[in-house]
């Protein structure tokens, strides 16, 4: 350990985890009520950083999902459907007060189940989360207001499948627009982070939401494709990865079913020489290391204009050198354990490829915790276009560096990717930042700032990042049908 | 002198307790002070039965309140469009909390039967819920960005005016009046608003609910009293921006429309007749007191 990192010793300043009362099995959320599974199959979920189980949770079947998808559907032709919209958004208020209330026990289940650092879950998930409802609830009685014509109608039944990286704040983006717009939902969460949602069923209970409106059935990619499948599911709102954003994307081709896709990203963040060097650091490690990197628009791909190329790269590395790895629940961890040994397992395979290719890999001194799934900042230099670490999404804590000398280079590099969710600039030349935003091919695009998010602002990819925007008044056209046409 | 009835809600008058009587003040600045100039006037309900005495505001009291109003613009404009949105539901929620006092209040102000005085408070608690929700979505419906012909970024926002006097409908002593003030606050603005003369108790009631809902002090100010008497001040007073004569009458407008013109005030004229405020209330109040800003910036390497 360097003495610039005792520097930064803190004592442990662990979160309570009492405040959380997990159950040992938990059963699946149809009709307003916690069910057991028709053939009674479960799973456990663990938490990644120690691989204790968290509890059992039950796996639901084709006959499970085609239960809930009936209870979702006389929820939206019965109550639900028939209820004023003026009362409809008095209960997506409810939610989001609920979420406000129950925000620390939220926090600290998302941590334990997903593995990120509490500090993260206390003040980015769960807050925003709640406000994605607060702001969604307003709209429910504005519906003629969003560009959609006078009177746009819900969807119908939507089926949506979530990823483990933001557990409750997926499920915020896809249940609130989904309920405000008048449609009711089965959502189904990532079979390793299901345990915010189930908490998110109780609070449903608590809302007095009509039962059937929102629907939880919990498992594995089986699960999935079953509710997407379904013949009764008008909708289909899927945030995941693009291999399977494009399966359901054919699954469903030849049906009536509407689709949002919002998939991977391999996003640039290009700092240019006039950047302000510290800020811009502090934007990289954001931008890659914040979720450990578990983040569709991540930063993951650094590109840095020649002439600060050095100056950069050593601010950067001193900057990690500072970074705590560790314990998820210790308030003052930056860098939390990856969520699934699957998941560093592909990690690993993506970052071994990228030494095979060529690139140089480093580290910050970091001792890994025994128990768990951990993998090590690492930033690649001397990464070229085609490597595979410059190429396909890794997800995970790694940070690809690549140079470049002018605007339009910076430019043909960034768009040189299938993908195109995010983008970053750092200058402090403001017309530079309009004009880069003008031509980089990517659904969202930071300037000087990195992974903000907000429910009043449309997220969404170009290109193989998906389509569909969440969030904003662009965000409420995924879950209605215009009366325009 | 015609016997009191009591307008404390639920709180029955027994032969063995006399209940203790609210003395009706202004809001002014987050307090409760009486008029600076020491008056009052009797308010009785629809029959004509004495209810209580409330201020009789005076220009001292109006200009106080524009002060205050202007003191608490920088932080109220200042504040994030959740953040106003979150406290303007907060407002909602206190008011359901007290729900049964105001339709003791509303019915002996207006005469309304108690189910429909339920009603009216229903509507009115609603009402902010409706404008809560509005203070996020203003920007995404009335803002835009603007193709110019030209290597420009072009954006154009609308803002708050600033400060707001409101004269507030006579007849609906609740309702109308939070139909006329939330849509002044959802949008940034701050307000001073002369209550119904004949009707102010709910008014001051409501300015409870508003000191106790984590609206800043200031940003909304309630005076009671004579509108012919304090309107005037308030139209003519170069820091108010704005003037909503809703509660006024139309011999009274066009004077009041005058004066407003001293500083450009922007005017909502008062309607022929009063309006059905159960009715969907549209867009027009909220963009009465909205500015629109653009704002250029080149594009280029």
């Amino acid at each position: 350990m360097t003495s610039e990192r005792r520097a930064f010793a803190y004592a442990p300043a662990p979160e309570s985890r009492a405040l959380v009362d997990i159950k040992p099995s938990y059963g699946l959320f149809v009709g307003g009520e916690f069910v057991d599974p028709a053939d009674g199959t479960s799973f456990k979920t663990i938490s990644p950083s120690s691989e204790e189980v968290l509890a059992e949770v039950a796996e639901a079947g084709p006959a499970d999902v085609d239960r809930a998808v009936r209870a979702a559907r006389r929820a939206f032709t019965g109550p639900w459907g028939r209820m004023r919209a003026a009362e409809r958004a008095k209960y997506v208020f409810r939610l989001a007060r609920l979420i406000q209330e129950r925000a620390r026990e939220l926090a600290v289940l998302e941590t334990l189940d997903n593995g990120k650092p509490i500090r993260e879950s206390r003040d980015v998930d769960v807050p925003t989360a709640a406000a994605h409802f607060f702001y969604h609830a307003g709209w429910a009685d504005k519906l003629a207001y969003a560009g959609l014509g006078p009177d746009p109608k819900p969807i119908g039944v939507a089926g949506q499948v979530i990823p483990w990286n933001f557990p409750l704040l997926m499920l915020s983006w896809k249940i609130a627009p989904a309920l405000a717009a008048g449609n009711t939902v089965v959502l189904k969460p990532a079979e390793t982070t299901p345990l915010t949602a189930l908490l998110f069923a109780e609070l449903c209970q608590q809302a007095d939401l009509p039962p059937g409106v929102v629907n939880i059935v919990t498992g594995a990619g089986a699960t999935g494709q079953a509710l997407v499948e379904h013949p009764d599911v008008d909708k289909v709102a899927f945030t995941g990865s693009t291999d399977v954003g494009k399966a359901i994307a054919r699954a469903i081709a030849g049906t009536d079913k509407r689709v949002t896709l919002e998939l991977g990203g391999k996003a640039a963040n290009i700092v240019f020489d006039d950047a302000p060097i510290d800020q811009a650091v502090e934007g990289i490690v954001n931008g890659i290391f914040f979720n450990q990197g578990h983040v569709c628009c991540a930063g993951s791909r650094l590109l840095v204009q020649e002439s600060v190329y050095d100056e950069v790269l050593d601010s950067l590395r001193r900057r990690l050198g500072t970074l705590r790895l560790g314990d998820p629940m210790d308030k003052n961890t930056d860098i939390g354990a990856i969520n699934s040994l699957a998941q560093l397992q592909r990690i690993r395979e993506l970052t071994d490829a990228g030494e095979a290719d060529g690139a140089e890999r480093w580290s910050p001194p970091c001792e890994l915790p025994e128990q768990g799934f951990w993998f090590p900042p690492t930033v690649f230099t001397g990464v070229g276009q085609s490597s595979r670490i410059a190429q396909e999404e890794i997800f995970g804590p790694v940070l690809s560096v690549l140079t470049f000398r002018t605007p339009d280079e910076a430019v043909a590099k960034a768009n040189n990717t299938p993908y195109g969710l995010s983008a970053g600039v750092w200058t402090e030349k403001g017309s530079r930042i309009l004009w880069m935003a003008s031509k980089l091919r990517a659904g969202v695009v930071w300037a000087n700032t990195f992974n903000r998010f907000d429910p009043t602002s449309p997220f969404g990819g170009y290109k193989e990042s998906g389509f569909g925007r969440e969030g904003g008044r662009q965000g409420m056209a995924a879950y209605l049908r215009s009366t325009d046409a | 002198m015609p016997r009191a009835t009591t307008v404390a809600g639920a709180a029955k008058p027994s032969a063995s307790r006399a209940p203790v009587r609210k003395t009706y003040k202004l809001y002014i600045g987050g307090a409760f002070p009486r008029s600076e100039s020491g008056r009052s006037y009797a308010v009785t309900d629809s029959r004509g039965r004495f209810l209580a005495n409330a201020a009789q505001g005076s220009r001292k009291d109006a200009r106080d309140a524009v002060v205050a109003a202007r003191k608490a613009f920088g932080g109220w404009s200042g504040t994030t469009a959740y953040n106003r949105g979150q406290v303007l539901y907060r407002v909602a929620e206190v008011l359901e909390g007290r729900r049964d006092q105001f339709v003791a209040e509303v019915a002996a102000a207006e005469g309304l039967a108690p189910r429909a005085a339920g009603a009216t408070v229903d509507a009115a608690i609603d009402r902010w819920v409706w404008y809560a929700g509005w203070t996020d979505k203003l920007t995404q419906i009335l803002g835009n960005a603007n193709p110019v012909a030209g290597p420009y970024f072009n954006l154009s926002v609308p803002e708050p005016t600033g400060v707001v006097a409101v004269l507030a409908p006579q007849a609906s002593s609740l309702l109308g009046l939070v139909s006329v003030v939330a849509p002044v606050l959802a949008g940034g603005s701050t307000c001073v608003v002369v209550a119904s003369s004949a009707r102010p108790l709910p008014a001051v009631t409501l300015g409870e609910v508003l000191a106790t809902s984590d609206i800043p002090g200031g940003v909304i100010n309630i005076l009671t009293g004579a509108v012919a008497e304090i309107a005037p001040w308030l139209a003519s007073h170069a820091d108010v921006n704005g003037l909503d004569l809703c509660g006024t009458d139309l011999a009274d407008a066009v004077d009041l429309e005058r004066a407003a013109a001293g500083n450009v005030k922007r005017v909502l004229r008062p309607p022929a007749s009063e309006s059905d405020w159960s009715a969907d209330p549209g867009l027009t109040r909220l963009t009465a007191w909205l500015e629109t800003k653009t704002v250029w910036h080149p594009m280029g390497v």
